[in-house]
Order: structure tokens, then sequence, then C-alpha cells
């Protein structure tokens, strides 16, 4: 199972030919206390880089896009009821969206664990 | 780079572990670790502190003052008694709003201003084109505010301050704090019970160690200070006010004593006294969404089942003690009873939503003892 991140700060855990999406820790703490999440519809087809979800905080809504090419499975229907779980458990619990993946070359120009890791060390 | 001016206590904020962000050209407190969310339920259960000195304090003396500044705003001023407060606002002669301001009357000659930062060289020059050249103005820079909000915040300040326990909802009192001259007045702009106090930055770190110290109290950034006004229906200046609102449009005739709502003479008067006779063609409401979930943000267009624009959310968001969207906005007079069900224009999509009573949570302000 591999896990990967993108540069707008989600993660993206591959498992065969479909993923998990979710925020990372380091952006729900930029983002402060969640209080909303709009999640997308079953069968949306995204291409790389959509506006797929809309996370709310406290302080403003920031849009989560689609890290790789590919048709939504199923939401995180937990977050609606508790948004919060966001912030308490973002890299497990606090999943957004699975897809499925249309093509995983695109895989290959997201970030590894320690390639996100200074990433974000650059941009603080 | 614009330059940005620093609050005498910016190091005293960094110690206790604030993130700044750039607010009315001062690097402001915007957050603490306790968090936006943190800070606003701490506010409303227990004290929230606030550093509001970039706000802009003025003392106006000289013969005539009060009728002078009766020109300017349309609060009735001369019936106040010595150290009463009020809220009105600095008009123009299109019926428009410069800024939001308290007025203290001291004396029959000399009357206390706080404005907002982001107006306050504005609002200065304002008042000096307007005055009479027999008054003079002292712009009390050199001096911190810090605001003292919340249910046990009278408990608190009184300890350190015995007056505190005596003063009701917009009366101040000038009186000394360890020495220190201050200017205590009991008002704020979070809805609950509490002070502002104005100190000399020299003596202002001392004075907010003494708070801290206090175990009712936690410092609160600009963040929750939004949150906190919001909830509790009251207008920030340069989004629910503006030059081209006036004060019958943003709901406040309340602050529009009965004297000069039939007398007038102050700038705009014509035009003001007319809306509240004829009517205003937009009025300012709360606006909830129908999911109840949604906040609906600054900005947010406001459409009839028609699709036609009918307004906008000019300030809107999470409420924590609310625990829901909070937002007020302008809507077509004839669309502002509370009820009227209206679309919100989110992310391209039009969202249910209605209107509502501005005032989300209840203020508890303490007006008699």
């Amino acid at each position: 199972m591999t896990v990967k991140y993108t540069r707008e700060h989600e993660w993206i855990r591959i498992e065969g030919d479909s993923a998990t999406v979710g925020i990372t820790f380091y952006a729900q703490e930029q983002l402060g206390d969640v209080v909303f999440v709009e999640l997308p519809e079953a069968d949306t087809y995204a291409d790389q880089g959509a506006e797929v979800a809309v996370v709310e905080s406290v302080k403003a809504a920031s849009d989560i896009y689609a890290p790789v090419t590919g048709t939504i499975i199923e939401s995180n229907n937990e977050l609606s009821e508790r948004p919060e779980l966001v912030n308490e458990d973002p890299e497990n619990d606090g999943w957004f969206f699975k897809m499925h993946l249309s093509d995983s070359s695109e895989l290959d120009n997201l970030l590894d664990k320690a390639d996100y890791q200074t990433f974000i060390q650059e941009e603080l | 780079m614009t330059h940005l001016y620093s609050l005498a206590l910016e190091s005293f904020h960094t110690e206790q572990g604030a993130k700044f962000a750039q607010f009315a050209g001062y690097k402001m407190p915007i957050q603490y670790p306790l968090g936006v969310k943190g800070e606003h339920l701490r506010t409303r259960e227990s004290v929230g502190l606030f550093d509001v000195s970039h706000m802009g304090q003025l003392l106006v003396e000289g013969p005539g003052i009060t009728e002078a500044l009766e020109t300017l705003v349309p609060a009735a001023l001369q019936e106040m008694v010595p150290g009463q407060i009020r809220y009105s606002q600095l008009t123009l002669n299109n019926g428009g709003i410069l800024d939001d301001l308290m007025l203290t009357r001291w004396n029959d000659t000399r009357w206390g201003l706080v404005v907002n930062g982001a107006c306050k060289h504005v609002d200065m020059d304002h008042l000096k084109a307007l005055l009479p050249d027999s008054i003079q103005m002292t712009y009390l820079d050199a001096h911190a505010l810090i605001a003292v909000q919340g249910p046990r915040a009278r408990d608190a300040l009184t300890r350190m301050m015995p007056e505190a326990g005596d003063l009701v909802f917009m009366h101040a009192v000038q009186t000394t704090w360890n020495g220190h001259p201050i200017t205590l007045s009991c008002s704020g702009y979070t809805g609950e019970d509490g002070y502002e106090i104005s100190i000399a930055n020299t003596e202002a770190q001392e004075f907010a160690e003494a708070l801290t110290a206090l175990e009712e109290t936690t410092w609160v950034g600009l963040g929750a200070r939004n949150s906190l006004r919001l909830e509790t229906g009251l207008c920030l200046y340069g989004n629910d006010l503006t030059t081209k609102t006036t004060p019958i449009e943003a709901d406040l005739l309340w602050s529009i004593q009965k004297r000069r709502r039939t007398d007038g003479g102050f700038l705009g008067a014509d035009i003001i006294l007319q809306q509240i006779n004829d009517g205003v063609p937009r009025k300012r409401v709360g606006i909830a969404p129908a999911d109840g979930r949604t906040p609906l943000r600054d900005h947010t267009i406001i459409k009839n089942s028609a699709g036609d624009e009918v307004g906008e959310i000019t300030s809107g968001g999470f409420g924590p003690s609310f625990e829901g969207p909070v937002a007020m906005g302008y809507v077509t007079q004839n669309l502002s009873t509370p009820g009227t069900e209206l679309f919100a224009e989110v992310r391209g999509k039009p969202l249910p939503c209605a209107v509502c009573d501005p005032i989300f949570v209840q203020q508890r302000y303490v007006r008699s003892l």
C-alpha cells in the first residue's frame, strides 16, 4: 500500500486501481477548526486537479482537488455529521473520498512522504 | 511594501503564542494557540482578552463641542450624562456612513471618541475639517486599548479595580490602576458583558501581565473577535457598513434617539429622515442556509426564486456558540421579512436560505446592577 502527497496538501492512499483521498495533518493545522465539508457524489468523473470537494474552517473555505484523474466511488458521509474528524484524525478516519484511478502513471507526479515533508518545510 | 504599524504589546503577544496577520495597517494577533473556535467559546463562557490598540482613541475638547459633534453624528448627545457612552456613526451628505464609533461624554466641553483602526486617519481629517477651530483634537496614539469580555469579566476585573463592579453597560470612568491613569469603559463588541481599558503604552505590558494572571482569562485574536461580533448581530465597518449604506438600511435606527429623528441637524439628515418615514430600498438582515450547515461567506450573492440578484452577504461564517453558519447581509426591502425564502449562490449553485434575525446569539450586556 502506497501513500503519496500533493502540493495542495492532500494525501492519496493507493490500493490497486483505487485510492482513498484526504488532507494532511499539516493542512488541517493550517485550516484550523473544520466546520463543514462538501463531498462529491459517487460516479462523479474528475480530471487531475479538478475541484471536487470543499472544506470550510472557522476561518475560510478551501477547495479540495482530485489528486489524479478518475471516478469517485464513495464519499465519507461521516464528515457531514462530524466535520471535526478532519482535525482529529486527518490521515485516517477523516478521509474525504475514494476514487477509481483512470491513469496510474499520474501517481509518478506526486510526492512521496519525504518529499512532502521537505515541501512543507520550505513553505513554512 | 507598505509600512505595518506594530502594537506596543507585539512581543508580549508573540510570547503568548500569537499568530499575526495584517489588519487596518497593523500587525495584529489573529489567533493564539487555543485557536479561533476555542478562543470564541472561552470568551462566551469565561473571559477573553483582546488587544484592540489599532482602534483610534481621540479626545475632542472646547466650548460648544457637544453641539458641534451633533452635526456629525445622528445620536442625541446633549441629553447624555458625564461618563455615559453612546454608539453612533459619522454620517456623510449622501446618508452613507464614514465610520461607526463610540462617544463618551466626560463633561460639557470634553468628549472621548473611539473609531475604527482602518478609518481613523480619514475620520480625523473629517473631524478637523468640520469641527470649529476652537475645538482641539488629540489623537491618543501612545495609548493601548485592551478589551476584557465575557460573563466572568465583571468578577475578574473587579478584583483588579473595584470601580469595574459599579459600572453598567455604556458607562465609563477615569480612574487609576496600580497608580497608572486609565479610562475604564463598560463596553465592547462581543455581545458579552465586559470592559475596554485605555492605558498608556508604557504601562500596557504590566497591565496585560496582570490580566493574564487572572484564572478566568485567555487571549483572543481578531479571528474570534469577528465570529463573536457576527453571532451577536454587530456590524463590522467596511463589510456591513460603508459610505454607501445608511444607518436606516443597516437597521441602526435604535442608535438615533427621538429628538434627532424629528429635528435632524446632522450630515445626511434629509436622506436619513426621509428613509425613517418612507422606508428604505434594501435592509440589513440575518441569513441562514436551509440545510443548517453550509457557511455563507462574505460577498455571497443572494437571489430570488426567479434567479434575479436581490442582495449580498456582507459578513458570514461559522458561529461556534450558535454551532452553525451565521451571516448578515442586505436584501431588497420587500424580501427582508424573517422567514422569506431566498437562494445563496454558493460555488455556482443556488443554496436555499432564509431571512432571519441577525442576532443569532443573544447579547448579554449588564444594563443595571
